[in-house]
């Protein structure tokens, strides 16, 4: 398709302003003026749409699609939030009002949404308290590790090592890294959790924490979970939780009742709020009573006289770690949806996630290498190790799942099993949709027997075959008026 | 009970004898019943419409419809009508990061062209395809210097926005980094503070344009101070104002930040924005977050995939050039929209626009006895209003008026209590401008 910038016409405008009203022409000195043109297109609005519209349907979607991308929880994103984020009571209001004297007044509605999402957020978690600021999961790790290294300073301790195990999302060792400590990794067993005698051998006094999902990226609950906490507390370590795969266990476990501290949620994932294509996301960080004082400010509170307000004044705090409250948009959508659903329907998403994970794997176990034969929790894990000796790999199968319309699992991930293909269909998937994907994943397989080579042409009914990867690093052309300059 | 849920006690009973086990709880064991929640006290549910009301009600709570001359980095600016249908397109906003390339051209050519707009708008070589927000994204610029340059200094001009400032400060708290701010002036970029600063241990210097109280600078005699002393300039840049306005490339800026929300986003009381990032051209494998480049595939057509994977998280883990995973990508698919809606001509009058009322609105309130405005520094859309008493309490009177009327200065600096920082864009009219001032001195009398 042409860009946008390729359907330019000279003098073709999409939108007008209307003509000033105030008679004053204002002029700025020459020095401080651009030189260069400004070279965004000339088309109308009607090509904007069109434009848009035709490049919104090459994609894949979750309204279009199943998409069982294992770890993003690709559930289904009600269309009444959309609405509600929409309104303009909320959507046109100023971030800076609540700033002004008395200003809570003018936002009480808004106070309020953060206020019981908090709240909410804390009875389902098992956590004290809440701050909703960090603006996607990998914001919250760094606040929560933040928070953290504030813990330890406050207790006179020198900390430098993060404990992450290797099963885990890249971004736990990365905010670790980011927030100045150096990363342990911890190899999982041959169950697919964690290695407890390994993680005995590298608690020292210089751990400052570790780093957990739970359930982790193997799709395994850790039934050990409790001890793992008590070897990490002996060492005054603090226990985060990557609330990635809270999906899995809502209702069921709360991971402040396990021994965590620390935990970030990713409202995009488990509270249905909308991935849009990578962003804007939404990680609330929890914690314990003990590291409530640190939690980042402004926080969001209810004074005895029923009115809610913004509090700045916490000594502790590590300060601001976002420019307002986070995300509003996204965390009224999570509110929406948790006000829809209660604590029932929450409860009943954990059921089905889990029950349509292992559905899967069972429909599935037969023709794929399982990776842990064992109950798996809202994904299940497999490895496309038996198709890849027949030169069929996962990046294949994924390929061969996009011509039957399907967007393809998580595949190469986790890093620790083999050409690892991770399903997670969600609880808004129904056992037929779940059964068609059974059926092509399985129908991949008899192809991988039958005709491997096929899938080289893969995929062949999108608009590309398969892109030239190496071609786009090398050549670095990531701005369209640089390859033409 | 959960809507969303499509099996029923039929399909359950025939997926558990395939699983073989006799309930959903079976499913469960790995959770022991020790580690059961102690509690799970949550609202029952509700239905939609009786959610919908609920929001309405809390809606209302909010201040209604004060005429809004309240910036400080977040504008007031009309959203086109086609930035909200497009954004609401479910293909775009249910769709998650691009790792298939094949069945996401949509959003991986959306946000090659997001790039490209933001690399025209700037003058830089590369953009992102998106950080969080503006303030995030300054705070990304400032690591990325650091590592450029394995230099532990940075120069923070005091013009920068002081909520930018206090996260740099929380971010930067564990870190050995030697943070310097020069001191707050009214005006432009204190040269000799920079100069004095300014040394082979100083990894950026970091400043703001328009700064936090509206002046317009030039840093180009910074940027050569900076890279003679091995440094690098980062500046955080208001684009509207870029459609009039030097640019940060033709300043030797080498890396280039702000906040998109003026480019076609709702002020949606703080998030999500739009932190935006470009550089030069050879700082581009340095920079942080998703990158879409351009390529062909087995046939030879031009598509776009995500590139230089090799510097982030889920490939480098640690050693990556950032935590950042999930962006903003919906809000720069919006603003891409918004580019192209508007295009050259169309950008370039909402920034002459946004200049004369913002004129106007000087000319009028200093016409206010008592009222003065400095004008020894240019300003864009924002500047700052000297007033005969507090601000603060000046503001809360104007507010029954139908005014939110600036933001007191007090609230970020001590000593600045009777100033307001009022921002003028292009959706006030002459009469509602009229009727501000009018207000103002009534409140002032």
């Amino acid at each position: 398709m042409k860009l946008i910038f390729e359907q330019s016409v000279p003098g073709r405008q999409g939108f007008r302003f209307p003509d000033s009203d105030v008679g004053v022409k204002a002029a700025v000195a020459p020095k401080y003026l651009r030189q260069a043109a400004l070279a965004w297109p000339e088309v109308s609005e009607l090509d904007v749409v069109r434009h848009f519209t035709r490049l919104s349907q090459l994609n894949f979607s979750v309204d279009a699609n199943i998409y069982p991308l294992g770890s993003c929880t690709m559930k289904y994103n009600p269309k009444f939030t959309e609405k509600a984020a929409a309104m303009p009571g909320f959507a046109d209001l100023h971030p800076l009002l609540p700033q002004l004297k008395g200003g809570e007044r003018y936002v009480q509605g808004a106070l309020e949404v953060l206020y019981d999402t908090q709240r909410w957020l804390g009875e389902i978690t098992g956590m004290k308290a809440f701050t909703l600021q960090p603006l996607a999961g990998a914001h919250g790790e760094l606040t929560g590790i933040m928070l953290m290294a504030a813990y330890h300073k406050a207790q006179g301790n020198r900390k430098k090592y993060i404990i992450v195990p290797d099963s885990a999302h890249g971004t736990n060792p990365a905010s670790a890294a980011v927030a100045g400590y150096q990363i342990i990794s911890v190899p999982s067993d041959r169950k697919g959790g964690m290695d407890i005698d390994k993680l005995r051998a590298v608690l020292t006094d210089e751990v400052a924490g570790l780093m957990m999902t739970c359930p982790d990226t193997h799709g395994v609950f850790n039934s050990r979970i409790a001890e793992i906490a008590q070897l990490v507390h002996s060492v005054d370590g603090l226990m985060y939780y990557d609330g990635a795969n809270l999906n899995a266990t809502l209702g069921r476990c709360r991971p402040g009742d396990v021994g965590f501290d620390v935990v970030h949620l990713n409202l995009h994932k488990t509270f249905g709020t909308p991935h849009g294509g990578g962003g804007p996301g939404s990680g609330p960080v929890g914690v314990t009573g003990k590291l409530a004082k640190f939690l980042p400010v402004s926080r969001v509170v209810k004074r005895p006289d029923g009115v809610y307000a913004l509090d700045y004044d916490q000594p502790d705090s590590i300060g601001y770690i976002a420019s307002f409250y986070g995300n509003f948009g996204i965390i009224l959508r999570a509110y929406a949806y948790m006000l829809m659903l209660g604590g029932d329907g929450l409860k009943a998403t954990s059921d089905h996630a889990v029950l349509n994970a292992n559905y899967l794997m069972h429909r599935l176990k037969k023709h794929y290498q399982i990776a842990f034969d064992r109950i798996c929790m809202h994904e299940c894990l497999f490895s496309a190790a038996k198709q890849a000796e027949a030169g069929v790999h996962a990046i294949d199968i994924a390929k061969f799942l996009i011509d039957q319309g399907i967007h393809p699992p998580t595949v190469y991930f986790p890093l620790t099993v083999k050409e690892a293909v991770m399903i997670e269909p969600t609880e808004t998937e129904s056992r037929q949709t779940l059964d068609l994907f059974a059926e092509a994943m399985i129908r991949a397989d008899a192809l991988a027997k039958a005709d491997p080579d096929a899938f080289h042409a893969f995929p062949r009914t999108m608009p590309i075959s398969r892109p030239d990867e190496t071609k786009a690093a090398r050549d670095m052309n990531v701005n369209f008026f640089a390859s033409r300059a | 009970m959960n809507p969303y849920i499509a099996n029923t006690p039929e399909d359950v009973r025939a997926m558990l004898d395939v699983i073989g086990v006799d309930s959903i709880d079976a499913l469960f064991a790995d959770i022991k019943p020790e580690h059961a929640p102690l509690s799970f006290d949550l609202p029952a549910g509700l239905s939609e419409f009786e959610v919908m009301e609920r929001l309405r009600r809390l809606a209302a709570r909010n201040t209604g419809a004060l005429v809004p001359f309240i910036g400080g980095g977040y504008y007031d600016h009309y959203v086109p009508a086609a930035c909200g249908a497009i954004m609401s397109r479910g293909e775009f906003y249910t769709a998650y990061t691009p790792y298939q390339p094949e069945c996401s051209q949509g959003t991986l050519q959306a946000l090659f062209e997001y790039q490209s707009g933001i690399c025209t708008l700037t003058g830089m070589d590369a953009a992102n395809a998106s950080l969080y927000d503006g303030g995030t994204a300054l705070y990304e610029a400032m690591m990325m210097a650091l590592r450029i340059t394995r230099r532990q200094k940075i120069i923070m001009d005091g013009g920068v926005s002081p909520i930018y400032r206090k996260l740099i400060r929380s971010y930067t708290h564990n870190l050995h980094i030697d943070l310097v701010e020069t001191p707050v002036v009214h005006g432009q970029t204190d040269r000799a503070a920079v100069a004095g600063l300014l040394d082979k241990d100083t990894a950026a210097v970091i400043v703001q344009n328009p700064n936090f109280f509206g002046a317009i600078d030039d840093h180009a005699d910074i940027a050569q101070q900076a890279h003679a002393a091995g440094a690098l300039l980062v500046a955080s840049v208001y684009p509207v104002s870029l459609g009039l306005l030097k640019t940060p490339a033709e300043m030797g800026v080498d890396i280039a930040t702000g906040e998109g929300q003026s480019l076609g986003l709702p002020l949606n009381f703080g998030g999500p924005y739009l932190g935006f990032m470009a550089v030069r051209k050879a700082l581009i494998r340095q920079m942080p977050g998703r990158i879409v480049g351009e390529t062909v595939d087995a046939q030879g057509r031009r598509c776009f995939v995500n590139t230089l994977q090799a510097r982030e998280q889920h490939i480098r883990r640690e050693k990556a050039t950032s935590n950042i995973c999930t962006n903003a990508a919906l809000c720069a698919i919006q603003a891409a929209v918004f580019m192209s809606l508007l295009g050259r001509e169309g950008f370039r009058r909402l920034a002459q626009l946004n200049l004369d009322k913002a004129e106007f609105a000087r000319q009028t309130l200093e016409a206010i006895p008592g009222v003065s405005v400095k004008r020894s520094s240019p300003t864009f859309n924002e500047f700052a209003v000297h007033l005969p008493r507090d601000a603060a309490d000046v503001v809360e009177a104007m507010i029954p008026r139908g005014f939110a009327a600036g933001f007191p200065l007090g609230r970020y600096y001590a000593g600045m209590d009777h100033y307001l920082l009022v921002a003028v864009t292009e959706k006030r009219t002459q009469d509602e401008i009229r009727a501000y001032a009018a207000a103002l001195a009534e409140v002032l009398a």
